[in-house]
């Protein structure tokens, strides 16, 4: 009977905990609907008219769209290249281990430990030099580089469980190293392949030391677009709530569905 | 038998494709964009160097270093930075363990409960800022002014008066989910039975809790603190969005003071000098962390 007592107790204080945790982003998107006048009243208003006034605001300003398109192309570009790069080095590194492969993947999961302060002065001044900065291609590049260890480590902590027979039968009846990883390997490791998308996608998506270091009208992602309403005392709150909800959403989801793989991805199997 | 072996050994090598091109691209791009940078940081912290006046340049040697340590303002960075990363690792190592526990239960609703509390993590660090700035902690129109007016009290202006505390707090918020995810795979591992047994003993919750989850989370708990100091060495964000490393010198952390020395100073030797110490304060951390998963890399193997 009180273990049945207690099980209730525990199971409304983690409903509780969920919903202190929660509250600053529902407040976020409950502010989002609201017209600026509400959105500073005191007492905060629970109960209101929504309205999609600010929404709307948000979105018909001319630089948002500008901002959304930065924010896909850096997070899609720059996934899409640290695939590129990825898929053949982790399948090389899962299938046709050497005596140097764990080093060499210590050594790839060691660049992700590189604070980025650590490099951004030369990085800075490379881009300066090549006309890089405020340019959406290179952060995506840059994003790419970052990404790289964690998406290598994903794809070959998979690899490693396809098993070996598939590939080797392929090879043995002539198929050639690109035939194996693009019509062999490929095919049964598409869930692989989207996770590490995914988290390649949402740490891209809300990254910020390199997108307020390396881009400023042109080129610069939600990010810095958000970060630019960082003055609004008292003002603006229910536009700042309504772009902020439109950047933070669609990641949200995809970290929801991409929970397992993220522990995962970003411990580099450091816990089992 | 030898004969078999030699032919299988001969097969395998004549299948096995060159990998040295499947893996260069790779490599030779972390090493353009994380080892030269790294090797050119070195290089401008030994020398003078200012955007402002970049025609006058040279070798100093070790200047850079010695004015960067005989400046308080670079120990306040440092102690700032260490309060920061201490802070906020015990705050979420602790609420991520017992949240662990009470999500270990299985309980209905528990997958919804979950995705909201780990909600946080996928915040994009610029967002959570202006949130906790504006919409919770500001004096006058934020819900902890109402709050404490509502029971009576003098709101407080929480980035004026408590800045690192408030860091700390936005912070905590977005990594307690970090600690929460890891520890709960941690326990995934740890057997019904084993505390079954130790009911049956008559071990009561808090004894469950102290004797065995706690000791069976030994090496994850150690794994998330090295990770989360590792990742929590680098907040900036937080910093630029919400108090731009002020009032004052109260949340400059190495980070930031190092943007603020490249970009708001054009001191390229001085903030060099600066981004040297963070990659060595990193890697303090970084050596263990990669220990433990070169360990695992080769416990795993087949």
């Amino acid at each position: 009977m009180t273990s049945q007592r207690l099980r209730w107790e525990l199971s409304l204080l983690a409903y509780l905990a969920a919903g202190i945790m929660f509250f600053p982003i529902f407040w976020l998107f409950l502010t989002g609907f609201k017209s600026e006048g509400e959105a500073i009243a005191i007492p905060p208003r629970l109960f209101f008219t929504p309205t999609l006034e600010s929404i709307q605001e948000a979105l018909t300003r001319s630089d948002y769209g500008l901002h959304v398109i930065n924010s896909l192309i850096s997070a899609l570009g720059s996934t899409f290249l640290a695939l590129l790069l990825a898929v053949p080095a982790a399948y090389a590194m899962a299938f046709y281990p050497t005596r140097r492969t764990q080093g060499t993947l210590l050594w790839i999961i060691s660049t992700k430990m590189m604070p980025p302060v650590g490099v951004v002065i030369p990085v800075y001044l490379i881009f300066r030099d090549l006309r890089w900065l405020d340019n959406i291609w290179a952060l995506a590049l840059m994003y790419a580089v970052m990404n790289l260890p964690v998406v290598i480590w994903t794809l070959y902590a998979y690899f490693r469980e396809v098993p070996h027979e598939i590939m080797e039968a392929a090879r043995v009846d002539g198929a050639s190293t690109r035939q194996e990883l693009l019509q062999v390997l490929l095919p049964v490791s598409l869930p692989a392949i989207a996770s590490a998308a995914l988290l390649s996608i949402i740490l891209a998506w809300n990254e910020a030391f390199w997108s307020l270091n390396l881009t400023s009208a042109q080129a610069s992602p939600l990010s810095v677009y958000v970060a630019s309403f960082k003055t609004a005392e008292g003002l603006f709150w229910a536009k700042m709530s309504a772009a902020s909800m439109i950047a933070v959403l669609p990641v949200m989801v995809m970290g929801w569905l991409a929970q397992r793989q993220l522990v995962r991805g970003l411990t580099f199997g450091a816990i089992k | 038998m030898v004969q078999i072996h030699a032919l299988n050994q001969g097969r395998r090598s004549t299948l096995r494709p060159n990998t040295f091109w499947l893996l260069a691209p790779a490599i030779t791009v972390l090493v353009l964009w994380t080892q030269i940078p790294f090797a050119l940081t070195i290089y401008f912290s030994l020398r003078r160097f200012n955007l402002l006046n970049p025609e006058r340049q040279g070798f100093v040697g070790l200047t850079n270093f010695a004015s960067l340590l005989s400046d308080p303002v670079f120990w306040t960075a440092i102690l700032n930075t260490l309060v920061l990363v201490g802070s906020v690792l015990l705050i979420t190592v602790v609420l991520g363990l017992l949240l662990a526990v009470l999500f270990y239960q299985d309980f209905p609703g528990r997958s919804l409960a979950r995705t909201l509390i780990i909600s946080p993590f996928f915040v994009m660090p610029v967002v959570s800022a202006l949130i906790w700035k504006n919409m919770l902690m500001h004096p006058v129109h934020g819900i902890f002014a109402w709050i404490a007016q509502s029971l009576g009290q003098e709101p407080i202006d929480w980035l004026a008066a408590y800045p690192m505390q408030s860091i700390v707090i936005m912070v905590a918020w977005q990594w307690t989910p970090f600690a929460l995810l890891l520890i709960l795979t941690g326990l995934q591992s740890l057997s019904k039975e084993q505390l079954e047994a130790a009911k049956i003993d008559g071990a009561n919750p808090w004894q469950e809790f102290r004797y065995i989850i706690v000791p069976h989370l030994a090496q994850t708990l150690s794994v998330v603190v090295m990770l989360e100091t590792i990742f929590l060495l680098t907040i900036f964000a937080e910093i630029y969005a919400s108090t731009s490393g002020g009032p004052g010198l109260a949340t400059t952390t190495l980070p930031y003071l190092i943007y603020l020395k490249a970009f708001g100073e054009y001191r390229i030797g001085a903030a060099a000098a600066g981004a040297v110490f963070a990659v060595i304060l990193a890697n303090i951390v970084a050596i263990f962390v990669l220990r433990m998963i070169g360990r695992n890399l080769q416990g795993g193997r087949t």
